[in-house]
């Protein structure tokens, strides 16, 4: 029983929202453009996903890769897709998406462009943990993944407990972030040249971010953080939107704007998290999806399922291009988004300048 | 009988600076309540903790006879809206879109939008006079047109109890009556009790039906602007040498400063 009505009574355009109604008085407002956008980033997202299943030293054609994955494949192709490159493809789809998310939070929370956990210390507490059981104790890839998650959370509690100060200010988070990027990379050089070679070597390779030999031990872990974290994500999302608006405008519209930034933060440093111990510290997909996705959808919030949906699409291509352009696994996919984000960012400066943001 | 909102010895500070101490005040039900006071008196700290955006160190702030800290966030903001000295509006957002984020405490997960709130936004926004904006971008409008839009979000809130902190500042003078005048309109016909503060005293002798006059955090007097406009007391607080008269439109106080010459006479 649902219907689509104007959000303005005369039908006017004034509103960039449209309502869905269903039963017992339940209504959805929705943004008919972000919405497409969003439908068609899920769509990019599952035909890139294919083609890269597709893709590799063994190429199978994109309807063989469908027919596969349905079960109907020859057994040749059933190893190659299920067992090798579909969880690869799955932990690309949802590091993306974890990513993309994670940055869109940091963004919204600290009202500023610049505020992605690449830049505010996040990946580097997790760089530090793996390269730790790296080095130290020439951890196996499950202890890596530990170590990664202890460091990013730790990180994570650190900056929170400094840049607290009655409660988190946009501007503070990002410095101190910064402050906590500089240390820990100061860290990792040390933990690098203290290294035997043998380690260095595979400490490097973690550093770069790659899509390389991903399994489904990798995939499992990643899923169930997302399965439980985007739904506590996206039910904040209106209370985000409204501290977009500032604190004392939040405040005074209801939301707990302190609870809801703790609870925000938290679960964006768990995704990035998440997503270092899967892939290693992928760069940039987190600073880039979310202002992508912004600018696709032109809507004014957060965009945070437009920015996770995103985060993926830019996974996947960069993925894709590397292995185009360098042949399978030549290329660590970290170094493509690396010089993507590279590029994004250079152009970010320019049209903030143009615009007398900065 | 006490009043919905009241502040009961509240000590106000940010960190460890404190901004008021000992601090009461009472906001008269239905009243129009403007408080005056020279800058960094304490007035939007006042309002801040009101609203319980600021907790106060001691004492504490009651709505509805019930403190204000411990009620939910957003059954306070049903009751009680503020608009507070200086916002964000998104990038790109519309008018209309930002006046329906007034909306906010009314709805919830699964009932984001109803007839009800259509109608209350479109209200909100021709009270204000920026219905004919509804279309435009927030972030394209003039200064005063802007803070009309606030203001008639903060209307689409649908508060019995309303703060505004500075809404006429950045308006021309013909703007800023009309928003006075929005605000005595609400006051009168719908019954709100409305607190605002304002910088100028001829505005706030004409419109407060009750007035609060604030000094480095201390309550200096308050009481109806006939009673408590006085030479004296705009000396007091502001520090100003003047005249008061008549009001030959509407008979309140008007305060007419001393020429330079006597003012800086005295101070010499
Ligand atoms: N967020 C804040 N942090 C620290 N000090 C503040 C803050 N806001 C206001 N103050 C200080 O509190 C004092 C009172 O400010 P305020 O209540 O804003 O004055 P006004 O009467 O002009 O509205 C000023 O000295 C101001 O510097
Ligand atoms: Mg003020």
């Amino acid at each position: 029983m649902t219907q689509t009505t104007n959000a303005k009574p005369d039908g006017s355009t004034a509103s960039r929202s449209r309502v869905l109604r269903g039963p017992g008085g339940t209504a959805l407002r929705l943004e008919p453009r972000a919405l497409v956008a969003g439908l068609l980033l899920a769509a990019v997202a599952l035909v890139m996903a294919i083609v890269l299943i597709g893709t590799g030293d063994f190429e199978i054609a994109p309807w063989d890769v469908v027919r596969t994955l349905l079960g109907e494949g020859s057994p040749a192709d059933d190893f190659i897709v299920n067992d090798l490159r579909l969880p690869r493809v799955l932990v690309a789809v949802l590091v993306g998406a974890a990513l993309g998310m994670a940055g869109a939070v940091f963004q919204s929370v600290s009202r500023n462009p610049l505020g992605s956990p690449d830049l505010l210390g996040f990946s580097y507490g997790s760089a530090v943990g793996a390269l730790a059981v790296i080095t130290l104790f020439q951890g196996g890839s499950a202890a890596v993944a530990a170590g990664a998650v202890a460091g990013g959370l730790l990180t994570g509690a650190a900056v929170y407990l400094v840049a607290y100060r009655q409660g988190i200010h946009g501007y503070r988070l990002v410095l101190v972030g910064i402050g906590a990027s500089a240390m820990l990379l100061a860290l990792i050089q040390y933990l690098l040249t203290k290294a035997k070679l043998v380690d260095a070597t595979r400490a490097m390779v973690w550093l770069t971010g790659s899509l390389a030999g991903r399994d489904w031990s990798q995939v499992w872990p990643l899923l169930a953080t997302c399965a439980v974290v985007f739904p506590l994500v996206l039910g904040q999302g209106r209370a985000l939107r409204m501290m977009e608006m500032g604190d004392d405008a939040a405040y005074a519209l209801g939301v707990g704007v302190e609870r809801t930034r703790m609870l925000l933060m938290a679960a964006a440093i768990v995704l990035t998290t998440a997503a270092s111990a899967a892939a290693g510290p992928i760069s940039f997909v987190a600073l880039a999806a979310p202002q992508l996705a912004r600018r696709l959808t032109r809507s004014s919030g957060p965009n945070l399922l437009a920015g996770a949906l995103m985060g993926s699409v830019l996974l996947l291509v960069s993925d894709w291009a590397s292995q185009r352009a360098f042949g399978a696994d030549q290329l660590p996919v970290g170094v493509v988004t690396g010089l993507v984000g590279g590029v994004y960012l250079l152009w970010l400066l320019v049209s903030e300048r143009k615009a007398g943001r900065i | 009988m006490q009043q919905r909102l009241t502040a009961r010895n509240v000590t106000l500070g940010y960190d460890q600076r404190v901004i008021a101490e000992d601090l009461s005040v009472e906001i008269p039900d239905n009243s129009f309540t403007v408080i005056v006071g020279p800058n960094a008196c304490g007035k939007s700290t006042l309002l801040r903790a009101l609203s319980r955006m600021l907790k106060p160190s001691a004492g504490q702030v009651l709505l509805d006879g019930q403190a204000i800290a411990s009620m939910p966030a957003k059954k306070v903001a049903k009751t009680l809206g503020l608009l507070p000295q200086s916002s964000i509006a998104p990038d790109g957002i519309t008018v209309a879109d930002l006046v329906s984020r007034g909306r906010y405490p009314h709805q919830g997960l699964l009932r984001q939008w109803s007839q009800h709130d259509e109608q209350v936004v479109a209200e909100s926004m021709a009270a204000t006079g920026v219905a004919e904006l509804s279309g435009r971008a927030v972030d394209e409008l003039s200064g005063g047109q802007r803070q009309r839009v606030w203001i008639a979000m903060a209307l689409a809130q649908q508060t019995p109890l309303l703060l505004l902190d500075e809404p006429t500042t950045y308006l021309d003078i013909q703007h800023q009556l009309d928003v006075l005048d929005l605000c005595a309109e609400l006051h009168e016909n719908q019954g709100r009790t409305l607190v605002a503060v304002l910088h100028d005293l001829n505005h706030a002798a004409r419109y407060a039906t009750h007035l609060i006059a604030l000094r480095g955090g201390v309550v200096v007097a308050e009481g109806p602007p006939a009673e408590v406009v006085t030479a004296e007391l705009v000396e007091e607080v502001f520090g100003l040498r003047c005249q008061i008269i008549q009001d030959p439109e509407t008979g309140t106080p008007l305060v007419i400063p001393a020429a330079r010459k006597a003012r800086t006479g005295l101070a010499a």
